[in-house]
């Protein structure tokens, strides 16, 4: 076993271009990994990460430059790299079909662990993941969390002396990611491993001993997660919304401000980056009464990353719905979403379990939980697309079971794969949505003008689907939801796979738009973005865990151990049983 | 630590274990692997057959003498025809037209009197020629049955229609001309393919959609060792469905197995070793089961479909496409069969297609060798 502090692995010079890509992957890229260390690989979508990461294993052979790791050349010596080293890809690389022990069984055979060395590892990693009662049961049918841990337990079947882990825990619970991390500590706290792991989730950095940011194949900065809080420090403010304005309009108006690089919201309050150390900005809205108090507060990663993109003077969206937008003629007041008892089972398995919910007009109101939850399930019935089993549902105060093709009018849906034409240009798949919904002449010329101006894609109008970059496709698929001016907008996973950057976009947009009166309906498996929701629906396995206002949904979590739970920290405690979930029903719409 | 071969039969034993249990919980591999050759050999061996039977034919007796019954009689007892008797020659050129049956048998009303005065007479017939192969077939059918008639009745001395020489057509090989018995050694050409080409680059491409061969490429697992964990299996489940295609084709449709069985279970491990290095030689670049499906059905089940021989004589193609019809190793396998079970061991033909067959393996596993490597591109 290596010696901690000593380079695990070793990138010098590292330069990697795809066939018919027209920029390199990674360029000239050179860092150190050490041994029990964490070092965490950041960036936005299409950094590099995984690239990086496959090279590291030997499963990519870079053009230039070369990658060590415990003094073993990648491409000289993959294979006797390969016998020292674990690594999960993506999806964890589970056989779905095959029961957690035959996973087991398979990477001990493929890692050439036998005898008394097999069996002390499985008693040793079935312990250390939880999985001994699930031995039996086939990967695809454990939760995301359990998928996870098993993927981790089939990497460290021969107790390696390097890991390489790509984004472990995308779609994961928090108590299963909570989990991962201490058991990452355990590994190189007592064995002096060495973990390298690429993530797109910013408060995972903070976690790492040592952060390299990448940005399109290139390495934009490296150190410690102090080294980047120490650019921001100072500059960090959470502002406390006054109670006439609330957290969302706050941040809105704060994101629009020159000399605010990012406005977040956080615990319901609204967390920002300034230019300077200078708070005019955050005084001048105390003085219009739109916050009661602001404070400096410590930096974190993600303030640092956000800072280090927002380029001064750029355009952020405003979320303009379209003129004809139904809300102001309606009561703002208005029920436009009931659900009551809602089941749905296949065959044998019930997906969703007897969720009730309202929603009002002009409400951001999020489905959160982990995948397999049942969000998109709920999603797809809310959207006439799937029968209901059981249980009642009006959208628009039509009931969906008898009139489905009404509803579905009045709502706009952006699937989870984005449903767009990939060989169509933009400008060609806005038309053909417009078209299918019945647009044409002067109207059908506006609405496009509307999508190209509101979600910036009038340089890319002539661009084919395919060429473009998730963020581009991520905002093509929510204007084409939105041509038809809908009451009602489904979001199913709409942040899946964005960057932060994009997130962040994404969610002034809607805020933009249920000001002007549009209800959003919105699934995601990141807790924070909660936040951004005026009411929530926690769901895990199919049954409710807890609803009501982000605030409701924390003060479950509160005690004297956290004072300042997060949306995060109030799902662990609710899966745990420490909260009791009931209590916010109080706060459920009527 | 154990020695390097002990650990790499290791991983070897991993990697089949694994694909055995996958194929067992998988419905689609058994779906193809078992499902389908049962399938197809139904279908081959009750649906499509080249010989008609029962075919509607009508017959007009312009004379009721009894050597003119006892003619037509002997159409009514064949199993080739399903006889209508028609009044009249204008009733069965109607049933024609409308298509009710498919040719007219006609004895004129002298047939007798000629047949007495000239030792010989003539039968008319007429004939659908709208589907060219059957109406010569049916031209057969009933030249066969008036050569029968004149053949009986020449043995008892008496006068007999046709001309005074009677050919005798006797068909080699297929005696009883069941096409079934030509049909099923070939389908079994058409099965290795489907589970050695399409089965192979189906499982491949799922483990690159799922992720799972990143998984175990990052292992010390080597190419050799997935190549063979990825054979194994799969030539185990095409000798299955070639155990199923021998047995139907023996038990359910009296095929004659008249070579060695030996020598036919190696020559198909030979062709499936060929269909099987295709697969992996495919998989290594589609990624994808989708395209997968595509390319071996195109590349590998539509050949074999048309260019081995199985259905279309390849005597009768034009040049090029007999031309092209020698890279398609079905086209020797078929021909291999065919001998081994409706001829026997003829080692003149069976030699040099087992020689082509071993060419065809060891090109395509060369070109899998050079595809499935231990990274993620191929070099």
């Amino acid at each position: 076993m290596s010696d901690a502090g000593e380079v695990m692995l070793a990138v010098r010079d590292v330069t990697k271009t795809f066939a018919r890509a027209t920029r390199p992957a990674l360029s000239r890229l050179s860092f150190d990994a050490r041994a029990g260390e964490i070092t965490g690989i950041v960036g936005p979508d299409g950094a590099g990460k995984t690239t990086l990461l496959r090279l590291a294993a030997g499963l990519l052979v870079p053009d230039e430059g070369s990658l060590t790791m415990l003094g073993l050349d990648s491409v000289r010596e993959t294979t006797a790299l390969r016998e020292r080293i674990g690594s999960m890809p993506q999806q964890f690389g589970l056989y779905q079909d095959l029961t957690v022990q035959e996973n087991l069984d398979l990477y001990a055979d493929l890692r050439g662990v036998t005898g008394d060395e097999r069996r002390a590892s499985f008693e040793r990693l079935l312990a250390m993941t939880d999985l001994a009662p699930f031995t039996a049961r086939r990967a695809g049918a454990l939760s995301g969390g359990m998928k996870q841990k098993l993927g981790l337990a089939c990497a460290l079947v021969r107790d390696p002396e390097g890991l390489l882990l790509d984004e472990p825990t995308v779609g994961v619970d928090p108590v299963s990611r909570r989990d991962l991390w201490t058991i990452l500590y355990r590994l190189v706290d007592e064995h002096g491993l060495g973990v390298v792991v690429a993530t797109s989730y910013l408060d995972e950095a903070d976690r790492c001993h040592r952060v390299v940011v990448l940005d399109e194949g290139a390495k934009r900065d490296e150190g410690p997660p102090r080294h980047f809080h120490d650019q921001v420090r100072g500059r960090v403010f959470a502002v406390t919304p006054s109670p006439a304005s609330g957290p969302r309009r706050l941040q809105s108006r704060l994101a629009h401000e020159p000399s605010v690089l990012d406005a977040t919201i956080r615990s319901g309050r609204v967390r920002c980056v300034l230019a300077s150390s200078d708070p005019t900005a955050l005084r001048a809205a105390v003085d219009d009464g739109d916050a009661a108090t602001s404070d400096q507060v410590a930096p974190d990663f993600e303030s640092a990353f956000m800072a280090m993109w927002r380029r001064h003077g750029e355009a952020l969206p405003t979320g303009r719905a379209g003129a004809a937008s139904g809300a102001s003629t309606h009561d703002a007041r208005e029920t436009v979403i009931e659900v009551r008892d809602l089941c749905k089972r296949f065959g044998t398995f019930e997906a969703v379990k007897h969720i009730g919910f309202a929603v009002r007009r002009g409400e951001v109101f999020g489905l959160l939980g982990p995948n397999g939850a049942g969000k998109t399930t709920t999603f797809r019935m809310l959207c006439g697309l799937t029968r209901a089993s059981d249980g009642e549902l009006s959208v628009a105060g039509l009931d969906l079971r008898r009139s489905p093709a009404l509803a579905r009018a009045r709502l706009g849906y952006m699937a989870q794969a984005f449903s767009l034409y990939r060989d169509l240009t933009v400008q060609q798949n806005l038309a053909f949505y417009a078209k299918a919904y019945g647009l044409s002449g002067r109207r059908l010329r506006e609405r496009l003008d509307w999508a190209l101006d509101e979600f910036d894609l009038r340089e890319r109008r002539d661009d084919k689907t395919r060429s473009l970059p998730q963020g581009y496709k991520q905002r093509l698929a929510m204007a084409t939801a939105m041509l038809h001016e809908p009451d009602i907008l489904f979001l199913d996973e709409p942040t899946s796979g964005a960057d932060p950057l994009a997130r962040r976009e994404f969610w002034l947009r809607i805020n933009g738009f249920a000001q002007q009166g549009v209800t959003v309906v919105v699934t995601t498996h990141f807790m924070e973005e909660a936040e951004y929701c005026d009411r929530m629906l926690i769901m895990s396995r199919g049954t409710e865990l807890a609803q009501g206002t982000p605030a409701e949904i924390r003060a479950l979590a509160a005690g004297p151990e956290t004072p300042d739970p997060s949306i995060a920290d109030a799902f662990i405690a609710l899966a745990e049983g420490a909260a009791r979930p009931r209590a916010a029903v109080a706060g459920r719409a009527p | 630590m154990s020695s390097p071969r002990a650990r790499s039969l290791l991983r070897l034993r991993g990697l089949l274990r694994k694909e055995l249990l996958q194929v067992r919980r998988d419905p689609s591999s058994i779906l193809l692997a078992v499902v389908m050759p049962v399938v197809l050999l139904f279908l081959f061996g009750y649906g499509v057959s080249l010989d008609p039977l029962e075919v509607p034919l009508a017959v007009v007796a312009d004379d009721s003498s009894a050597p003119a019954r006892d003619l037509l009689a002997r159409f009514a007892s064949t199993p080739y025809f399903d006889v209508v008797t028609a009044a009249t020659m204008d009733e069965a050129s109607a049933l024609l037209e409308g298509g009710a049956v498919d040719g007219i048998v006609r004895v004129r009303g002298d047939f007798e009197r000629e047949l007495l005065r000239d030792g010989r007479a003539d039968v008319q017939l007429v004939l659908n020629g709208i589907d060219a192969n059957r109406a010569s077939l049916i031209r057969n059918y009933v030249t066969q049955a008036v050569a029968g008639w004149t053949t009986a009745r020449r043995a008892r001395g008496e006068p007999a229609a046709g001309p005074a020489v009677v050919l005798e057509p006797r068909t080699w090989f297929n005696p009883v001309n069941e096409s079934r018995a030509y049909l099923v050694p070939g389908l079994i050409a058409l099965i290795m393919t489907l589970t050695g080409t399409l089965l192979t680059a189906l499982v491949i491409a799922r483990e690159w959609e799922r992720g799972t061969m990143e998984a175990i490429l990052a292992t010390p697992l080597r190419a050799r060792e997935l190549l063979i964990g990825k054979t194994l299996p799969y030539l185990g489940l095409g000798l299955l469905g070639l155990a199923i295609s021998i047995l139907g084709g023996v038990w359910l449709f009296d095929v004659p197995l008249r070579g060695s069985l030996f020598l036919l279970v190696l020559c198909s491990s030979l062709f499936l070793l060929a269909a099987l290095g295709l697969g992996l030689a495919f998989s290594a670049g589609l990624r994808v089961q989708f395209v997968a499906a595509q390319v071996s059905v195109i590349a590998g089940f539509l050949p074999a479909f048309f260019l081995s021989g199985l259905l279309f004589d390849l005597g009768s193609v034009p040049a090029p496409i007999r031309f092209i019809s020698h890279i398609v190793p079905a086209r020797y396998f078929v021909d291999i069969s065919h001998t081994l079970f409706l001829a026997g061991d003829v080692w003149s033909v069976v030699l040099p297609d087992a020689l082509a067959l071993a060419v065809a393996a060891t090109v395509f596993f060369a070109l899998a060798r050079r595809n499935v490597g231990e990274r993620l591109e191929s070099p």
